[in-house]
């Protein structure tokens, strides 16, 4: 890629997840040349391994593809995975960034025929099924990737399979020489939409993630009920394969908690109303308790919550379990008191699912920033006095996807705004 | 005969195409059937060298219609882009060699066709003439002076935009304007700010770009976006502005708290609703010691408001703390069933625990003049009642502006049909709509009655299809909520803030901002004569020959986007800015007087017949599918990613949306000897995703309506089906096909093959 230097009306945009992808569009079909940089191989972030949206239970590829046709279709756009941000210099209307690559080894004539995939022998814990499964050592990281072109794990660098590998490829997009690099890039302003991860279950020791079998977190749970998951899309355990009828929700683990999250991560009610619907859908005998504190269905999603409230077997507890060990026969068992009946309780279930919340995973990415975060790192929103700064999506709040596409489209304006300012210097 | 002038055919035998099929007898067709010209084929069509090679055949200007067989087109395409030309895909990887067996007859029997469709298409297709007749304008009307207009303005002017801002009232400031403190968006998340309106109004006012006229109303909106022409009432007086494109912010009220006698509304004077607490908040000490809120004082209540609105909890716990902030003794309880502080709000909960307001879970189960409020408290598991209290406050919900309530309710006229206005979205008994729910099956859910709004039109739009922007049941904007939220079905309006959905101000303020983006990019795009979302950038746009036309009407009523109106003879005139090139009106039309410089019924029509029909005695059925572009094509090209093999006897034609399809594409194939048809298409009804809205739907009826053709022609109603598919479902989309095919080989060859 060329170390072109672009002008002050380029609007860089960090992160290539859904709201990543909708500032990039809507800032570009405004008019404006937009570069966006992912650090990952693909587009599409984390809804990209959801399997439904909630409240319509629809494939979040649906809107994907939209954004992908209109990335492709507009010239205004350039997209660079596998890139972050080092150095951030300059001011408004004149960044100067510098850019750095991760090798993919494999060239942008790649033309995803598969063929280095048959070749490869090694197999990686898929970063796309979160480690349930395995993918080869070259490999696509989805069916929707974007860009639609492979990957090789470093992993197999500098072993006989890489050249194995290489040999493969008949149209010879393979560069086992590939190394990191950097560019620099001038920008007017810089949309930073760099995004969520799960708060680490693991964290919350007494619910026993890692610890006790058949524990799992809501993350993963979506990779299970997902056609294109590590079960193509059988909601079984993770220990023995057996399907997952009695399941237990547990809601706020790690978010509402001073402890670990204080602040509530907006989407995990929705989440597991969702993943009840999964499991209703697949299992017409399945038994769901959802243990919780409130359940926060904002907005037009309360109708989602009335329906599965209405559904006898979808049980709500109100209760904030005190732990999860295994129990005699083996099953995850959830252990607490029930807040309105006080009755203590000892369930087990054949899968417990935690109800994790967002935490923004920002802190790798413009680290050398000096961006203006809350006490819980995320970035404070600048109002009415438009820089060259703007935060979109869940690096501004815990938001959903929905309010992350607002966000996003509000960032594309405020980018636009910190232009005409610099312009108007 | 077709023009095969500037058609280059381009084969790639890269990525096993040449290993699975042969491509120099599709270069025979191309040169002997279609008499292309120039007909070259490449090992890596994708690769520097071919597409230099192409690149040069259209620069030299010898060829217009590059017609690339090789990937699918959603991939490469940046690769295939030539300045001037006009890229045809026919796609010969996903779609044939990765999903059918490599060597065998009807593998390659299906890549003659591909090509033979891709070439047909390409002499069908023209390039798009853009429409960009008339005077654009660039300012922003932005409806309603409210926190969410002030903001839009503002915003639009810090883009260098002009603004004309439009209020009902006397004065700006909305809502809030009345208020003292507001919730906090910024740290910290725990301390109810400081109004910002007063601000607000005052950077309006001062504002050059910025117009501001109070004690107005649009009394009507015509022409498109880039266009509109807005007649404003101020006073005795209209005047008529040009401007680009249009914000709504008319915002929400408060639920009339008048239909909450059952919470003691009315009873007492000190039973209050919590916008009528701010005001007194705003006007000085409100004296009173002992304070009781009830929250979902009308929302999420199956009688009142079906939704939760979002801010109340919110607003109930800022107003317990001002009132603590004033006077430390007050003691303020908060009646629940959820509390929802959602995000960083939950410092503001914590805050209020912080600062001894009382929190009980539980129903109001009456209030009485006394104000004795008896709560059934959950975690008591009894009832309670809370007596000594001077003041109780109901925590009533937010109404959508979506009309102007202080107009009349507009009457249909007679003849006139009820516009699509309403989508009952919202069931609340419904059990959960899964596709493929196990188990009993849900029953149907009975659709609410389609009435006219109660209140007047907001824009009073002169639209064939009516005055009112088209809403769900529950009041709110009909849009892709979830992906792309505001997106309306009126091109260039769009609505923001709590009149798009109940939220607190810090959204509503970024609501503002991404109205205000996408106003400014609607009109950028219309200048250019280009369609907004889901196509943006298509130069094309429906064109009408009146000639044929029946003055049905079909197309007028049936456009999701109301983009067609009439002219004073009855014909239908298209609006370009409005369209956002579905195509449904092109599929409505019964006479195909309907078409798209590039794309019409005709095409797909040739496409269909420009395959190879083989007689019944070679017993190789033929089933052509219309796909979807969004969700069916891509199903399938991820079928083939991952080599799910399907029945090789399908023909499947991409089309922008379903609703371009046309009950006449169906009975021509099946005049000439197709056996089945599908229509694939995507997810249609209350959780709709068709990213038209209602092409999926439209399908569905019409495929219905063919049904009736097909008896009286003596067909199985099995030979043609609507099918709903969706983008991920690769494995799926095979087995529906299979299954098709099965069922066509069960009923026989089509009676009408052969003549």
């Amino acid at each position: 890629m060329s170390n072109g230097k672009l002008s002050s009306r380029t609007i860089l945009v960090v992160g290539g997840g859904i709201a990543g992808i909708s500032a990039t569009v809507e800032a570009a079909e405004a008019g404006y040349e937009v570069v966006l940089v992912e650090s990952s191989p693909t587009l599409g972030g984390r809804v990209a391994q959801l399997n439904r949206y909630f409240p319509k239970l629809c494939q979040p590829t649906c809107g994907l593809e939209i954004n992908y046709q209109r990335i492709k279709k507009n010239r205004a756009i350039k997209v660079y995975t596998m890139t972050s941000v080092g150095k951030v210099e300059g001011e408004t209307g004149n960044f100067t960034v510098s850019l750095n690559t991760r090798p993919r080894f494999v060239k942008a004539n790649c033309t995803a025929c598969g063929d280095c995939a048959g070749a490869a022998e090694s197999e990686i814990d898929n970063p796309f099924n979160y480690g349930m499964d395995k993918t080869k050592a070259a490999y696509l990281p989805h069916a929707m990737a974007f860009p639609l072109r492979y990957v090789i794990d470093p992993s197999v660098i500098g072993s006989p399979e890489a050249e194995k590998i290489k040999a493969s490829c008949t149209v010879d997009a393979v560069d086992l020489e590939d190394k990191e690099g950097s560019f620099e890039i001038g920008v007017g302003a810089i949309i930073w939409a760099t995004g969520w991860q799960p708060y680490g279950a693991e964290k919350i020791t007494q619910y026993g993630y890692g610890e006790v079998a058949d524990v799992i977190n809501n993350v993963e749970m979506e990779r299970l009920a997902a056609m294109n998951g590590p079960t193509a899309g059988r909601i079984v355990r993770p220990s023995d394969g057996k399907e997952a009828k009695r399941v237990a929700f547990i809601q706020c683990a790690g978010s509402r908690d001073e402890k670990h999250l204080p602040y509530c991560s907006r989407i995990c009610c929705l989440g597991s109303l969702k993943h009840a619907a999964y499991l209703r859908e697949q299992y017409a005998d399945a038994e769901i308790d959802i243990y919780y504190i409130d359940i926060r269905a904002h907005d037009k999603l309360e109708g989602f919550y009335q329906k599965l409230k209405n559904d006898p077997q979808v049980n709500f507890i109100k209760s904030k379990p005190g732990s999860i060990v295994r129990g005699e026969s083996g099953d995850p068992t959830v252990k607490g008191e029930n807040t309105i009946t006080r009755e203590i309780y000892a369930n087990s279930y054949d899968l417990v699912v935690l109800a994790t919340g967002m935490e923004p995973s920002a802190r790798g990415e413009g680290s050398s920033v000096n961006l203006q975060r809350d006490e819980y790192g995320f970035v404070v929103p600048c109002v009415f006095e438009p820089d060259g700064m703007i935060a979109a999506g869940v690096a501004s709040g815990p938001l959903d996807v929905s309010m992350s596409v607002q966000s996003a489209t509000a960032a594309a304006l405020r980018a636009i705004q910190a232009i005409a300012q610099g312009e108007g210097k | 005969m077709t023009d095969q002038n500037g058609i280059g055919v381009y084969l790639c035998s890269g990525c096993a195409i040449g290993q699975s099929i042969d491509v120099d007898a599709l270069s025979g067709i191309a040169a002997s059937e279609f008499k292309v010209p120039i007909c070259k084929t490449h090992e890596c069509l994708c690769g520097d060298e071919a597409v230099a090679m192409i690149a040069e055949d259209v620069a030299s200007g010898g060829v217009e219609k590059p017609v690339i067989a090789a990937c699918s087109p959603r991939v490469m395409t940046d690769r295939f882009q030539f300045d001037g030309a006009q890229v045809i895909r026919a796609n010969m990887r996903e779609q044939v060699v990765w999903c059918h067996p490599p060597g065998d007859e009807d593998t390659q029997m299906l890549a003659n066709d591909q090509l033979r469709m891709a070439i047909t298409r390409a002499t069908k297709s023209n390039a798009p003439e853009p429409w960009k007749e008339g005077e654009f304008s660039d300012k922003i009307l932005v409806v309603g002076g409210g926190y969410v207009g002030l903001s839009a303005a503002l915003e639009a002017s810090r883009a260098g935009t002009d603004v004309l801002l439009v209020e009902r009232s006397d004065q700006l400031g909305g809502n809030v304007r009345r208020w003292s403190k507001v919730l906090p968006d910024s740290p910290p998340y725990g301390t109810p700010r400081d109004n910002p309106v007063p601000g607000l109004i005052a950077a309006v006012e001062g504002d050059a770009r910025i117009s501001v006229m109070t004690d107005a109303i649009v009394a009507q909106t015509s022409g498109q976006p880039g266009q509109f022409k807005v007649e404003i009432t101020n006073g005795g007086s209209t005047s008529e502005e040009m401007v680009g494109a249009i914000v709504l912010a008319t915002g929400w009220r408060p639920y009339d708290p008048n239909k909450l006698g059952h919470l003691g509304y009315g009873a007492s004077p000190d039973v209050v609703t919590n916008v009528e607490l701010e005001e007194m908040l705003a006007a000085g000490k409100v004296a009173k010691k002992n304070v009781a809120f009830i929250q979902c004082a009308g929302s999420r209540d199956p009688d009142h408001l079906p939704y939760c609105s979002s801010v109340c909890c919110g607003v109930s716990i800022k107003h317990a703390l001002q009132l603590i902030e004033a006077d430390p003794d007050v003691m303020a309880y908060v009646i629940f069933q959820e509390l929802r502080t959602p995000g960083v709000a939950e410092d503001l909960y914590r805050a209020a625990q912080d600062a001894g307001v009382i929190f009980m879970k539980g129903d109001v189960k009456s209030v009485g003049a006394d104000l004795t409020v008896v709560v059934d408290d959950a975690l008591l598991g009894e009832e309670v009642p809370l007596q000594g209290l001077d003041m109780v406050v109901l925590a009533t919900g937010m109404v959508p502006n979506s009309t102007n309530i202080d107009l009349p309710t507009r009457e249909l006229g007679e003849d006139e049909e009820m516009p699509p206005l309403l989508r009952s979205d919202i069931d609340t008994t419904a059990p959960i709509t899964v596709a493929g729910y196990m188990g009993e099956e849900p029953a149907a859910v009975e659709k609410r009655e389609e009435t006219m709004p109660e209140g007047g039109p907001l824009l009073n739009l002169k639209y064939h299809q009516g005055p009112h922007l088209p809403m769900l049941a529950d009041g709110f904007p009909d849009s892709h909520f979830i992906c792309f939220p505001y997106e309306s079905r009126r091109t260039g309006i769009y609505p923001c803030g709590p009149l798009r959905r109940p939220m607190d101000m810090g959204e509503a303020g970024l609501d503002a901002a991404g109205a205000v983006l996408k106003a400014i990019q609607t009109i950028r795009l219309v200048r250019d004569g280009a369609s907004v979302h889901p196509r943006s950038g298509d130069l094309s746009y429906p064109k009408i020959g009146l000639e044929p036309c029946t003055k049905c009407r079909r197309c007028t009523i049936e456009c999701p986007f109301g983009a067609i109106d009439e002219t004073d003879k009855d014909y239908p005139v298209v609006n370009p800015a409005r369209c956002r090139r579905c195509g449904t009106c092109m599929g409505a039309c019964p006479v195909r007087t309907i078409s798209f410089d590039n794309y019409s019924i005709d095409m797909l029509t040739s496409m269909a017949k420009s395959c190879e029909i083989p007689d019944e005695f070679d017993e190789k059925p033929r089933v052509l599918i219309l796909a979807c572009e969004n969700d069916a094509y891509p199903a399938l090209d991820m079928a083939g990613l991952s080599r799910r093999n399907y029945s090789a006897f399908v023909r499947i034609i991409p089309v922008n949306c379903l609703g371009s399809v046309s009950a006449l594409n169906v009975s021509d194939a099946l005049s000439v000897g197709y056996d089945g048809i599908i229509l694939m298409g995507c997810k249609s009804g209350d959780n709709y995703q068709c990213h038209f809205v209602k092409g999926s739907a439209m399908a569905q009826e019409r495929a219905a309506n063919i049904e009736e053709t097909l008896a009286s022609m003596m067909l199985e109603k099995e030979r043609v089906e609507a099918m709903e598919v969706e983008i991920s479902d690769a494995e799926r989309v095979g087995q529906l096909i299979d299954d098709f095919v099965a069922t066509i080989d069960e009923i026989g060859f089509n009676p009408f093959k052969g003549f």
